[in-house]
């Protein structure tokens, strides 16, 4: 993949469908490196579908059509050629519940790398290594080094989220697609997730479903409406919520409906 | 601009209502539970009835868990007075049967209940014979039913899952004694055809019978345990990039492995327990087996085959009572280290 192309994801006419019901309709949307983007829009609109399209985890349902094309780091994502693991490998995904595996913390982080390196390639200390920067760039390592051996599903729902997104940083993902990641963590959680996102913002592409119009406010530096499967706007997130060019953004942003 | 204020209050008011609700519900509750203060306070020509109602409701539910506790404890009492029974017929001949010592009984290959000159009660070929069985069947039965049981739920089609779950549950409906008649017919004459075995009713031929009546079992409880592993731990393994083998043995098989152990479990179980297919298969000779093409026979073969026989309240009909408790201290045991075995695991 190219990592000198413009913008980190692109698509081009992209029209998906869930059996008969057209979920997204005509995206064409370009998302640029190495800043937070932010997806909202009210339920149902697609964002998240959108977001899901990015990794192609969408297609382990049934019933899903996708037509037109989405170029992740320049290269089409849908092309025969192209490797699910290799994709998933460079666009990492947090979820909106924290979901941990039930292993313990070491296990989790390392995970990536045990399903995409022989045994022989992962000697202890690359393996402590791994764990030890990762959690250290989320924030954890203070917290947990003294308890890596822990169910992972034991700790707050705050650390669980961190470390969802640490056990995608060995893989050294070049996106991070986070669906609505604050949504089950209270008021401190989702501060430290939304100084982690900025922390993270430069070295990874972030992009993020949120509902939560305050929160991709602070965060983003673009932002993309959606409504009904389709793109409204795209803008820098101050330009869309100061002054938007469409109504229904306007509308949207301002809280008369969603 | 007003609607967006509007909204940032809309949060507030919620909080509010939400403590005065909870601050009513504490005067409110003083006794036996809280109740909405106007239906309690107005007197009227309501009152008479509504009362009335809510003991008929209250009563019924008093009934009702009387219903559920009645039935959890006597889950209990059940086993315990099998138990009881069983080990009543057994007691006189374990303490001051004529021929009987506990030590031989246990740990002598010798069984010749009805001896005119020298009567040997021995077992240890019988408990060799029911371990032995249930092994060989759980070798074949386990790889088999865990590997269906992925298969239905991870990796085939709705369709295909359908039919296969209606076709594996009628396999677990076939009763044990035509499962015999197939080991002692069918099962039997391929053994002798294909390895050239003297005799086709062996070790080998009740194993295989048992493994095919213990897989239904494994595969659909093992299904059940697959199925209830969340999708959230697929879609975190299938975003990190696994295939679907590794999402298998990464993340569902230890996910899932205390389903999967009572699946085992309940195959060995029902392979331990299991008495009329084995006397048919096993060849019923009391035998230690050295090798899979051995007659053996079972603790439970040999008490269905047995007991009819022995007068009642003889030295024989006793022992094989005896035999039946330690039938039952056998499989105790066995799912006993199995409890520790999960209880080891959940504390790491």
């Amino acid at each position: 993949m190219n990592p000198t192309a413009p913008h980190a994801i692109t698509t081009k006419g992209l029209n998906l469908w869930y059996g008969t019901f057209q979920a997204l309709v005509d995206v064409n949307v370009a998302l640029p490196h190495g800043l937070i983007t932010a997806m909202i829009g009210p339920s149902g609109c697609g964002k998240t579908t959108l977001l899901r399209c990015f990794n192609r985890v969408n297609e382990r349902y049934g019933g899903v059509t996708t037509t037109g094309e989405i170029r992740v780091l320049g290269r089409n994502i849908y092309d025969p050629d192209v490797s699910l693991i290799e994709l998933r490998k460079a666009v990492g995904m947090v979820f909106q519940r924290p979901n941990p595996l039930p292993i313990s913390v070491y296990e989790n982080v390392v995970f990536g790398l045990r399903i995409h390196h022989p045994r022989r390639e992962l000697s202890r200390a690359r393996l402590d290594e791994a764990v030890e920067r990762a959690l250290t760039e989320v924030g954890l390592w203070g917290d947990l080094k003294d308890r890596l051996d822990a169910r992972a599903t034991s700790l707050q729902l705050e650390q669980q989220q961190k470390l969802c997104i640490a056990r995608l940083l060995p893989l050294k993902p070049e996106v991070i697609l986070l669906d609505e990641p604050c949504s089950a963590l209270d008021v401190e959680g989702t501060r430290a997730i939304e100084e982690l996102m900025c922390e993270l913002k430069g070295r990874y592409t972030l992009i993020i479903v949120t509902h939560n119009m305050a929160q991709a406010r602070r965060i983003s530096d673009e932002c993309v409406f959606m409504l009904l499967g389709q793109i409204i706007e795209h803008r820098r997130t101050e330009a869309l919520f100061l002054q938007p060019a469409d109504s229904r953004t306007a509308d949207y942003v301002e809280g008369r409906y969603g | 601009m007003t609607g967006r204020e509007g909204q940032s209050e809309h949060p507030n008011h919620r909080a509010a209502g939400g403590e005065g609700v909870a601050s009513g519900r504490e005067a409110a509750g003083g006794g036996a539970g809280w109740k909405p203060a106007p239906q309690d306070s107005p007197r009227g020509q309501g009152e008479g009835k509504r009362p009335r109602r809510s003991g008929w409701a209250r009563a019924g539910e008093r009934v009702i868990e009387g219903v559920i506790r009645t039935s959890g404890v006597s889950a209990v009492l059940f086993v315990l007075a099998i138990f009881f029974f069983v080990f009543r017929e057994a007691a006189p001949v374990l303490f001051g049967g004529e021929h009987f010592k506990l030590l031989p009984f246990l740990f002598s290959v010798e069984w010749y209940p009805t001896s005119a000159s020298n009567v040997r009660y021995g077992t240890l070929a019988l408990t060799v014979g029911t371990f032995s069985v249930t092994a060989l069947a759980m070798v074949l039965a386990v790889p088999f039913g865990l590997g269906a049981a992925v298969f239905v739920s991870e990796f085939c089609g709705p369709r295909l899952k359908e039919t296969l779950k209606v076709v594996i549950e009628l396999l677990a409906a076939i009763p044990s004694v035509v499962w015999g008649f197939i080991g002692l017919t069918v099962m039997s004459r391929l053994i002798v055809h294909f390895t050239g075995a003297p005799v086709g009713v062996n070790l080998l031929n009740g194993g295989i019978i048992l493994a095919l009546m213990s897989v239904p079992i494994i595969v659909s409880i093992g299904e059940d345990a697959l199925k209830a592993v969340p999708d959230s731990y697929r879609e975190a393994g299938l975003a990190l990039g696994a295939t679907r083998w590794q999402l298998v043995y990464r993340v569902l098989l230890p996910a899932a492995r205390n389903g999967l152990l009572a699946a085992v479990l309940l195959g060995v179980g029902r392979a331990v327990g299991e008495t009329m297919a084995v006397l048919m298969a096993t060849g019923h000779a009391v035998n230690l087996p050295l090798g899979v093409f051995d007659s053996v026979r079972t603790l439970t073969a040999n008490v269905a085959a047995e007991l009819g026989e022995a007068p009642a309240g003889s030295d024989h009909y006793r022992v094989l009572f005896l035999t039946g408790v330690l039938l039952f201290s056998l499989t105790f045991v066995v799912n006993l280290v199995a409890d520790l075995v999960i209880r080891g695991w959940r504390r790491k």
